[in-house]
């Protein structure tokens, strides 16, 4: 007996079936919970700390206070950014290839879904299990760092932040295929990426603090102009006036360009990588 | 005695191929300082934004590089905490869940403990290197100002040699804790790291953190390892800007130090061998948790 799958609602339940254990995986583990939301929390208040050191004694002036709470915001900003990013490149860019190595990724080329949609689910389940993180950062930057944030637009606030979570997991997906090319070598690059990208994006800092050509090379990752036009609404200070990249809407259409390009690179590089899978006959090889 | 050392030379050639084996030697070195000199940009243009944000006032500028030697010598004693704690750690869970070798190396009638001190061992080297050059790049690059007496040479090496043997004590607890836990390598490698780098005073003077923060920090050995290495390494003239409310007597503080190596080295054996217990009982030993 045959049964015919209409192919949208065949994709959709891929997409629904691979987020289905990134999503649920959270409240089978809760030591997951712990470890990937409160600890990381300690690195970011690090970061807090060295700004507090660096204003020590101009407690008194109420601009530098401003000052300082626009920095700290800059680093909880960044640091809910950065969940993101880690999430892209280590359960996204990284996961073909690891997916290979357990044996799962013969599974997955010979079912009958769409790639893409095997990609989409686990982007999907990847932002919700970011997002716990991300969301408990930003109320810990409010309520223990005390940041005052000011929302002055919160849907353009709101379309940068989606935006810019659809272009980086686009640019995820896009990695995904090209780390299964190339091997042990990829999880190398995902470590190389995660410093040398917090410098040249400004996680921590405003991006424009390199240089307006370096910031605007770096905009290549749509964490940096994301991060540049979140802070830009956030704190809308004059004081901080010349340290911003381009306006927040100019950010938001590249970053619209961004998640289109890398969708559709991303679908490229899997038809590529099919293509190369069936001449040599490699995917399936362990270890290499 | 036979049988660890040669697990421990075995374990870190098999750790330093793993490590090293997957590219040309040139690329290899050039990655392993890449990101720990990105590491240290990062406190640099941090500094930059800030002093580009609130322009230092006259008589502030010996303060201010005062302050930033500070971090920036605390930021090359942090890649050793970073590179050998998650060096350690992160074998239960490479072996286990990557290469799902676990299994095998187990059984095999080698003391696993040192098995773990061995393979981390290549991070080790690899941090040594690093730090290197970063403090190497600062001092030329940079302007940041050391100064070693080379009658406080023994004293150095001798703390530094601790601080590492505490390091691997810890991570050899995490080790334990790994055996029991899921896929946690990158909540591990961030947020003990992140502990440290928050409680020890390594960016900051620990007088910074509110009080309770401080109470935690007196209670962590690296505080103190931090804390020597750097009034070691730094310019006396650094303390008249910088006050970390920590002891200065030197010999006072590696005794310290000692004392607290030798605590976390029975407190780590104790833990793996409670964590090695209850993964057995509970069948976890070989276990995959890929989400």
């Amino acid at each position: 007996m045959t049964a015919t799958v209409n192919r949208l609602s065949l994709n959709l339940r891929a997409m629904f079936g691979r987020s289905y254990p990134r999503v649920i995986g959270m409240q089978r583990e809760p030591s997951w919970l712990f470890f990937e939301t409160i600890l990381p929390l300690l690195g970011i208040a690090a970061y807090v700390f060295i700004y507090k050191g660096f204003f020590l004694g101009l407690d008194a002036d109420p601009a530098a206070n401003e000052r300082l709470n626009a920095m700290i915001g800059f680093v909880v900003i960044g640091g809910t950014m950065i969940a993101f990013w880690l999430n892209v490149l280590w359960s996204m860019a990284s996961q073909l290839y690891w997916e290979k190595e357990m044996g799962n990724l013969a599974l997955y080329m010979m079912a009958p879904m769409s790639r893409m949609a095997l990609l989409a689910g686990m982007a999907v389940g990847g932002m919700f299990m970011t997002g716990t993180r991300a969301i408990v950062t930003l109320v810990a930057g409010i309520y223990v760092f005390g940041v005052v944030l000011t929302v002055t637009s919160p849907l353009l606030i709101l379309a940068v932040f989606f935006v810019t979570l659809i272009a980086l997991y686009g640019m995820g997906m896009m990695l995904a295929s090209l780390y299964l090319l190339w091997g042990r070598e990829a999880w190398h690059l995902s470590a190389l990426m995660e410093e040398p990208i917090f410098l040249v994006s400004g996680f921590y800092f405003p991006a424009k603090a390199l240089g307006q050509s370096i910031a605007l090379g770096a905009s290549i990752i749509p964490a940096t102009l994301g991060l540049d036009a979140l802070r830009q609404l956030l704190f809308p200070s004059k004081a901080l006036s010349g340290i911003w990249i381009l306006p927040p809407d100019t950010e938001l259409a590249i970053l619209l360009v961004l998640a289109v390009l890398f969708l559709f690179l991303a679908r490229a590089s899997l038809a590529y990588l099919e293509v190369l899978a069936r001449r040599e006959g490699r995917l399936t090889s362990r270890h290499q | 005695m036979s049988s660890h050392l040669r697990t421990f030379r075995l374990a870190a050639w098999l750790g330093w191929e793993m490590e090293s084996n997957w590219t040309e030697p040139w690329l290899f070195a050039i990655y392993s300082v890449i990101k720990p000199v990105a590491g240290a940009f990062i406190l640099v243009v941090m500094y930059l934004s800030f002093t580009f944000i609130q322009p230092p006032t006259a008589g502030m500028e010996a303060a201010n590089q005062a302050r930033f030697n500070f971090i920036y010598v605390g930021n090359i004693f942090f890649i050793f905490v970073a590179a050998t704690l998650f060096g350690t750690f992160q074998v239960i869970q490479a072996d286990r869940e990557w290469y799902q070798t676990i299994r095998y190396v187990y059984m095999s009638p080698i003391p696993f403990y040192t098995y773990i001190v061995g393979r981390a061992a290549s991070k080790v080297a690899v941090a040594t290197f690093a730090a290197v050059i970063t403090l190497l790049f600062g001092i030329f690059f940079l302007g940041v100002r050391v100064s070693l007496d080379l009658a406080e040479v023994p004293i150095f090496l001798a703390a530094l040699f601790l601080g590492l043997l505490c390091l691997v004590a810890i991570g050899v607890c995490l080790a334990a804790l790994s055996f029991i836990t899921a896929k946690h390598v990158h909540g591990l490698a961030e947020g003990i790291p992140g502990m440290f780098y928050l409680f020890c005073g390594v960016l900051f003077p620990l007088s910074v953190l509110p009080g309770w923060g401080q109470g935690v920090g007196k209670i962590i050995p690296l505080t103190y390892w931090f804390d020597l290495e750097r009034r070691l390494i730094l310019p006396p003239d650094t303390w008249n800007y910088v006050s970390t409310s920590l002891p200065t007597d030197n010999l006072y503080t590696l005794a310290l130090l000692l004392v607290s190596t030798l605590a976390f080295y029975f407190l780590s054996i104790l833990l793996f061998r409670l964590g090695e217990h209850l993964a057995r009982k509970a069948g976890k030993i070989d276990m995959t948790t890929a989400y």
